[in-house]
């Protein structure tokens, strides 16, 4: 009964609220019209962030590093971690690429781990499953890349269990304790935007570069949505079956240990799938402080453009990434199957002995044909030539209409658009900002704002940041622009959209360093090659959530449109559109947080914006720049994410779905 | 059928259960006794409120209230899953508020069993080891309780069955490892929320069937709570019926149909068909000195446990005034007035 009656007073309160709150963010934003109109009048200091507004936020965070790395002693700690990360990551490179140190007993032969893969694989979902999994070994020792790719994935197998445990643990922590998870909230949801380079200028200082320090930013970087899964799947754990274990005498460990943690199982494993996914994006860019393996081929590749080499080794990099999401996913889905109740040993553990006898047949297979046990780089495929050369002849054809384009953008469209987002003032910037956070949020939210915005321009990166704030906005219109219509013609037929949604699936299990292999390829290295990337990306997460928006809304609200005789165009229109927006924002918010990282990442190819500082920062290991940049788009991401997700909750509440 | 003795299994004094941001400070400035709706304008809601009960060993006491009416709590509040605001919980004699938590999971895994609503089975454990999990808990060897377990599941009929997951069974058949798993400690006191709600009509007179099947054979001290009021008849020694977190009548079907205490159990017994739960015995009047022989003489009685919708044709046919009314070993107990029966079948006021 309360909550009928809350109901309706927050039912009152959204008819009489969001009038005023509208039209004083309306007059907010005519304020900042007329302050960019009126630039010309304004005075110098409320057109650039003045140098008494610009704090020395870097100093600080330097000094406070400085203090904690070496006054408390502190880089003894992470030393000492660092220590037996390297000896678990030297135990895996000799067990994989046969580096040699303890133990000394590898490498396995290529084939033993193809076939272990293929099994796996099978366990977990059949034979589709194995044979990707076993293909993609293959490919990577035919290719002749074994060796790199053993060095990436061997940082996977040392980082993903201790991100595991680790949130496992914080993420039980936070589940049990209100205020551990009101103090990790706002430090997830900034790690979780903080982009990647901001985790590693912290690691360099305390760790170095190498393998290890690869290791370790990855182990940091992949840790946050393990927490999340965690206390999402423990809270899911229905009251019921808590009681019951109570009822049952358990005690507080055995409730845990027996009751919630297997009972979340699903969402446990759903956390591991996006750990392994979250290192494999890191570990490939963990390139940039000396990581080596399939990232660094890549990036040194790029960079000297062999696209022909780097298309192999983008497959090999978007194989391992499938591989290891698809068979993350089945075995979080997997449902357990009784067995007979008079089945044989041999009957329940047939695979066990089938995988034994396939490694010692490839044990054997390789002592007598070396090839089964190490492919050797002379021996290696390459399909780089034909590639080079078709990658040419493509170049070659639409060569004129990518330089028009490439022309087209950077003449009439990029560069207008930044100067005209660097002429703005930045108190109008606030403004602005700051009465659509009124529209939406009222007060708070303005306050919220433009809170954000000023922190950025306090930082002294102003310039820097609108020109990240071009590029993503820029992005984000033309993902949608690509994305709507290409989500509402899928979303028009079940089996199209179940092709597009495997099609974004895939798509979002790549690094974001994979879609910078096509854009180099056809643009080369500027300011059109980043935002092609960054839209590339950004498109997969816009389509995905209008198809899901659409193919959610409830069957009776189309039937009913059916029968009140709406055209298709009109149901569209008028049913469909509506009820999906608050969806389709939701997806317009991710499109704007992976444009932001991609933008950063792009930097490598040659922009003006945050991320070219970030690595110039990470190249001089200056913790306080790097991260100050860091927190700017951390911020921009936060601002938008409040805004969308505050609009699309209250929406979606107003519509009474979900 | 009822086993009673003199000491109660559970003894509710005066329990009550406030929810809300300070009920332990808003409780302590009550003063008397405050209605349900008074006490939400402050903002608390009164789950359970004022509640005595005492329930006898062998009992099997059903708590009968619409959903929000504070059952499942005032259950809750009997083995300790909550804390009770005030009063006072006694199991068998032990103020429950005031164990320790080591002697109150001691107490759970020898005494109490639970069976819930929505089956509260662990989706991981085949129906074996979800059975043997109270055993488990307690630490009991693998081969002691893998035989009780099988021995249970057996006596849910689910053998068979062992190495099935939840998943893979029907709604009922969940409900039967529920309890299998339930009964694994040999529980005294045998608590059960709502457990055949969930169920489709027919597999829950199915499973009524199959519960009082497993009371007649092992006679514990049962807690049912239930929305369904003929459950409730179905299944009771006695009813509670419960509104707004307090008790409106507890007593036996018979009477809770024949003289329902509030208006609020008036309205709930109005659609009953009465005939089916009164039985001969309570409406009969006790015999009065020499009767006895007149009665005898007056011709064959009638069986005291029959409801008197088993006994219609009977009563339609028989001229005499009152008829005689015998209890299980074949002595006359009373005289059943045959027009205040017929009444009662043909659902009349008296």
């Amino acid at each position: 009964m309360t909550a009928i009656v809350t109901g309706v007073g927050a039912e009152g309160n959204i008819r009489a609220e969001p009038d005023a709150r509208i039209r004083i963010g309306r007059w907010i934003i005519l304020l900042a019209v007329l302050l960019a109109v009126g630039r010309f009048a304004l005075p110098p200091s409320l057109v650039r962030p003045p140098e008494w507004l610009v704090w020395p936020f870097a100093d600080w965070i330097n000094f406070s590093f400085n203090f904690v790395k070496d006054d408390l002693g502190f880089i003894h700690v992470t030393r000492a971690f660092a220590a037996s990360v390297e000896w678990l990551l030297d135990v895996t490179a000799n067990l994989l690429y046969g580096r040699n140190r303890w133990p000394r007993i590898g490498p396995i032969p290529w084939t033993t781990i193809a076939v272990t893969a293929a099994v796996v694989g099978y366990v977990l979902n059949g034979w589709r499953l194995a044979l990707l999994s076993g293909g993609t070994f293959v490919w990577i020792a035919v290719m002749g890349q074994w060796r790199w790719s053993m060095e990436t994935l061997s940082v996977i197998i040392v980082a993903a269990p201790f991100s595991v445990c680790l949130g496992l643990v914080l993420g039980t922590a936070a589940a049990r304790r209100p205020w551990v998870e009101r103090l990790l909230n706002p430090i997830l949801n900034i790690a979780q935007s903080l982009p990647h380079f901001a985790y590693m200028i912290p690691v360099v200082v305390f760790i170095g570069v190498g393998p290890k320090a690869g290791a370790i930013v990855t182990i940091v970087f992949a840790t946050p949505p393990m927490i999340r899964m965690t206390l999402l799947g423990l809270r899911k754990v229905p009251s019921e079956i808590i009681e019951n274990g109570h009822m049952c005498g358990a005690t507080r460990w055995q409730l845990l240990r027996f009751v919630r943690i297997p009972t979340a199982r699903t969402e446990i494993l759903v956390g591991v799938n996006q750990v392994i996914m979250q290192c494999l994006a890191m570990v490939v860019l963990a390139s940039f402080i000396g990581m080596p393996g399939l990232g660094q081929k890549l990036l040194q590749l790029l960079q000297a453009l062999k696209i022909g080499r780097s298309v192999e080794i983008g497959i090999s990099i978007v194989l391992i990434a499938v591989w290891l999401d698809r068979c993350t996913k089945a075995w979080a889905q997997r449902q357990p199957v009784h067995f007979h109740r008079d089945s044989t040993w041999l009957d329940r553990h047939r695979i066990l002995v089938v995988w034994v006898g396939l490694v010692l047949l490839t044990l054997a297979v390789a002592q007598i044909w070396p090839i089964a046990d190490v492919v050797k780089r002379s021996q290696a495929l390459t399909i780089s030539k034909p590639l080079d050369g078709a990658v040419d002849w493509v170049i070659v054809m639409i060569d004129p209409a990518t330089q028009w384009l490439r022309g087209f953008l950077i003449r009439y469209v990029l560069i207008p658009m930044r100067d005209a987002y660097l002429w703005l003032p930045y108190v109008s910037v606030l403004l602005l900002l700051a009465g659509i956070g009124h529209m939406i949020g009222g007060m708070r939210s303005a306050l919220v704002c433009a809170a954000f915005f000023g922190l950025i321009a306090a930082s002294g990166w102003w310039d820097r940041a609108m020109i990240t704030t071009y590029m993503v906005s820029f992005s984000v219109v033309l993902a949608g622009v690509f994305g709507l219509p290409l989500g509402i013609w899928a979303a028009g037929s079940k089996r199209r959209s179940d092709i597009v949604l495997l099609v974004c699936d895939t798509a979002q299990t790549f690094p974001s360093f994979i879609y910078l292999i096509p854009v180099v390829m056809l643009f080369g290295v500027n300011d059109v090659a980043a935002i092609g990337a960054v839209v590339t990306f950004g498109t997969v997460p816009m389509t995905r959530y209008t198809i899901e928006g659409l193919r959610s809304v409830p069957e009776s609200m189309l039937e009913a449109a059916d029968m009140s005789g709406a055209s298709r165009f009109q149901k569209l229109l008028n049913v469909r559109l509506p009820v999906a927006f608050p969806t389709i924002m939701v997806g317009v918010n991710q499109t704007v947080m992976f444009s932001l990282f991609m933008v950063i990442i792009a930097a490598f190819i040659g922009t003006q914006d945050l991320g070219q500082e970030m690595q110039r920062a990470l190249s001089s290991t200056d913790v306080g720049k790097g991260l100050v940049l860091g927190l700017c788009v951390a911020f921009m991401g936060l601002m938008v994410d409040h805004l969308i997700i505050r609009w699309s909750s209250e929406r979606k509440a107003a519509l009474g779905i979900d | 059928m009822t086993r009673t003795s003199a000491e109660p299994v559970i003894l509710c004094e005066r329990i009550w259960k406030l929810f809300g941001d300070h009920p332990d400070r808003y409780f302590a400035s009550l003063t008397g006794t405050p209605d349900y709706e008074k006490i939400r304008g402050d903002g608390y809601i009164a789950a359970v409120r004022d509640v005595s009960l005492s329930i006898a060993k062998g009992e099997m006491l059903v708590i009968m209230g619409l959903s929000g009416s504070g059952k499942s709590t005032l259950v809750r509040c009997m083995c300790r899953l909550i804390e009770v605001t005030a009063g006072q919980v006694r199991v068998e004699g032990f103020d429950i508020g005031g164990l320790s938590e080591k002697a109150l999971i001691d107490l759970r895994r020898s005494k109490m069993g639970m069976v819930f609503q929505n089956f509260a089975l662990l989706p991981h454990r085949t129906v074996l080891q979800n059975v043997a999990f109270p055993l488990e808990m307690r630490g009991q060897d693998r081969v002691e309780r893998h035989d009780r377990a099988l021995e249970m599941v057996r006596l849910v009929g689910l053998e068979g069955r062992e190495e099935y997951f939840p998943r893979e069974l029907s709604g009922g058949q969940q409900q039967r490892v529920g309890i299998a798993r339930s009964l694994a400690i040999e529980p005294d006191i045998w608590f059960l929320d709502e457990p055949f709600s969930a169920l489709d009509p027919l597999i829950r007179r199915e499973m009524q069937d199959e519960f009082l099947r497993l009371q007649e054979l092992l006679g514990k001290t049962i807690v049912f709570i239930t929305h369904d009021f003929d459950e409730a008849l179905r299944l009771a020694d006695r009813i509670a019926i419960m509104r707004d977190g307090a008790i409106e009548q507890v007593d036996t079907p018979d009477r809770i149909v024949l003289e329902p205490a509030t208006d609020y159990v008036r309205k709930f017994t109005e659609d009953v068909e009465k005939a089916r739960v009164v039985h001969a015995t309570v409406l009969a009047r006790p015999l009065e000195d020499g009767e006895a022989s007149d009665a005898v003489r007056d011709g064959n009685p009638i069986p005291g446990d029959s409801t008197i919708l088993a006994l219609a044709r009977q009563l339609v046919n028989d001229h005499r005034e009152f008829i005689p009314v015998a209890d299980a070993n074949g002595a006359v107990t009373g005289l059943l007035p045959r027009t205040e029966a017929l009444a009662v079948l043909f659902g009349e006021q008296p």
